[in-house]
């Protein structure tokens, strides 16, 4: 028998620290054995605490607990949404650090697909900004040594990689589709631009813009797309180029893209992460 | 009952007389874990169901059958990028809880009290028939009689099941062999959505049993000491 589980049997009524009647599990075991060992002690000694000790010592346990009403803090208006803020960040920087940059999304046979005419077609204002086709370029500007307007020839010049992934919606849906580009990675590359800048910036025809870390950037998934079901891309999905990145969120893949920088400092951050949502929110 | 029981006496003068009988039931780890659950829980269900307005569906988005439309009232964020903020905060502390408590109940043994283990098969029955049938109350030998172990072990074997889910919809690319097991992103969130009301289950039946043993127990979640723990 270990000596210190003796502490409870001589507990008398001046106890006044709580811990040392603190029930351990041993307890119980502890007073049959002492039974047996002397059949005179029958009732062990019940260790005693004052009433008004009692009330003390359960007051003080009381107060330990209340750290826990530190989360009220999220109750309270002024405090609400930079709390938020800062979770959601937290939730970013973990997503980030999560990110691996050579695990594949997975890829689905052609029989997974979802049907083209049952691929939803989500804009944010317009279904079809209007492009004029043949005036099109893709503006390229930032930290790359080949700056100016690429036309689409220049990019569809890049391998064509073409994949069956899931796209999945930040409203919960998904589909299964059928993309064809050119990996924004190579497409850096033509451009020279500097890997180790920390952004990808797009701007759309219909004023959408998003943001995109290098990391995603130079996965081999992420594409420039302009075929979906191998066919060219329609102007509901956002013709003639297209992000198309299996390892994020759908509102991350922009469409009608016009523009693309590669930048060290973002001033905007998405159309929808400017509003509220998850900045980085990969899969 | 769990640890020592205590007589509280009052003294006037040279006698004291005993008023109450007292069990320290629920360490500090416990109580502090209990609560901060119970607040993440609650934003993580309101702030769900939220979330879940945006979609709500388990099938195809074309063409899309809701299958329930859940009042915004009841719901946590007010808008879906809101409560994804409430969601994607809320689920640190949520696994931060059940992580502490899991290791606190692990390494200090008292995991005993509440696992449910085949020992404890033979005695849900006869609890059973107490608890919804006027059976006789079976006798105590455990801070938790059999059916209290087979809820607790649930309820912490759903958390889990609610993290895992969770993760494979926060991140079916990066957990895949997560949403693999769970049969890809579809049906994890299906599940995550299951779990969600099984958990509720659990929070009802837990709630119920509370109000019908009385404050003293209600007390004992928040000081540690429960009065009279033979009533």
């Amino acid at each position: 028998m270990e000596p210190e589980n003796d502490k409870p049997q001589a507990g008398g009524p001046k106890r006044e620290d709580p811990k040392t009647v603190d029930p351990n599990m041993a307890a119980p075991e502890l007073e049959e054995s002492k039974i047996k060992e002397s059949p005179v002690r029958l009732k062990p000694v019940q260790p005693v605490m004052n009433a008004r000790q009692f009330s003390r010592v359960s007051r003080r346990e009381l107060l330990k607990v209340a750290p826990v009403l530190a989360l009220g803090a999220f109750a309270i208006p002024r405090f609400q949404d930079s709390l938020l803020k800062k979770g959601l960040g937290f939730s970013d920087w973990a997503s980030a650090r999560l990110f691996r940059r050579a695990h594949l999304a997975q890829t689905f046979a052609d029989a997974d697909l979802t049907p083209f005419e049952k691929f939803p077609i989500n804009g944010y204002d317009v279904e079809d900004p209007g492009v004029i086709f043949e005036n099109w370029t893709l503006t390229v500007s930032g930290a790359v040594q080949k700056p100016g307007d690429y036309k689409l020839e220049q990019i569809q010049l890049l391998p064509r990689v073409r994949q069956n992934t899931r796209h999945v919606c930040v409203e919960g849906w998904d589909v299964i589709g059928r993309f064809g580009g050119a990996r924004l990675a190579d497409f850096l590359a033509m451009t020279g631009a500097d890997t180790s800048a920390r952004f990808i910036t797009v701007a759309c025809a219909d004023d959408y813009y998003e943001s995109l870390d290098m990391a995603t950037a130079l996965h081999p998934q992420t594409l420039l797309c302009y075929e979906m079901y191998d066919q060219p891309l329609s102007r509901k999905h956002g013709a003639p180029l297209r992000l198309n990145i299996p390892t994020k969120i759908g509102y991350k893949q922009a469409k009608y893209l016009t523009d693309l920088k590669v930048t060290n400092v973002l001033e905007k951050v998405g159309y929808w992460e400017d509003q509220g949502y998850s900045e980085f929110y990969g899969l | 009952m769990s640890g020592t029981a205590i007589d509280i006496v009052r003294t006037t003068g040279e006698d004291s007389e005993t008023v109450a009988r007292a069990v320290y039931e629920h360490p500090l780890p416990v109580r502090l874990c209990h609560w901060a659950n119970a607040i993440s829980l609650f934003v993580m269900v309101g702030s769900g169901l939220q979330i879940f307005r945006a979609f709500p569906s388990f099938g195809a988005k074309i063409p899309q059958k809701d299958l329930l439309n859940w009042p915004k009232s009841f719901a946590i964020g007010g808008w879906l990028g809101g409560a994804l903020q409430w969601h994607l905060t809320f689920m640190w502390i949520y696994i931060a809880t059940g992580l502490v408590y899991l290791g606190y109940q692990i390494f200090s043994g008292h995991y005993r009290q509440v696992l449910f283990t085949r020992r404890d098969i033979p005695g849900v029955w006869p609890m059973v028939k107490h608890y919804f049938f006027f059976g006789p109350k079976p006798e105590a030998h455990e801070a938790y009689n059999p059916l209290q172990k087979q809820a607790y072990t649930a309820a912490i074997g759903l958390g889990v099941l609610s993290v895992a889910t969770g993760l494979a919809v926060w991140k079916p690319v990066q957990f895949s062999w997560l949403a693999w097991l769970m049969g890809g992103f579809h049906w994890a969130r299906f599940l995550h959505f299951l779990v969600m009301w099984a958990i509720l289950g659990f929070v009802f039946g837990h709630l119920v049993m509370v109000v019908l043993h009385g404050w003293s127990n209600f007390v004992s979640m928040l000081t540690g000491w429960k009065k009279d723990p033979d009533d």
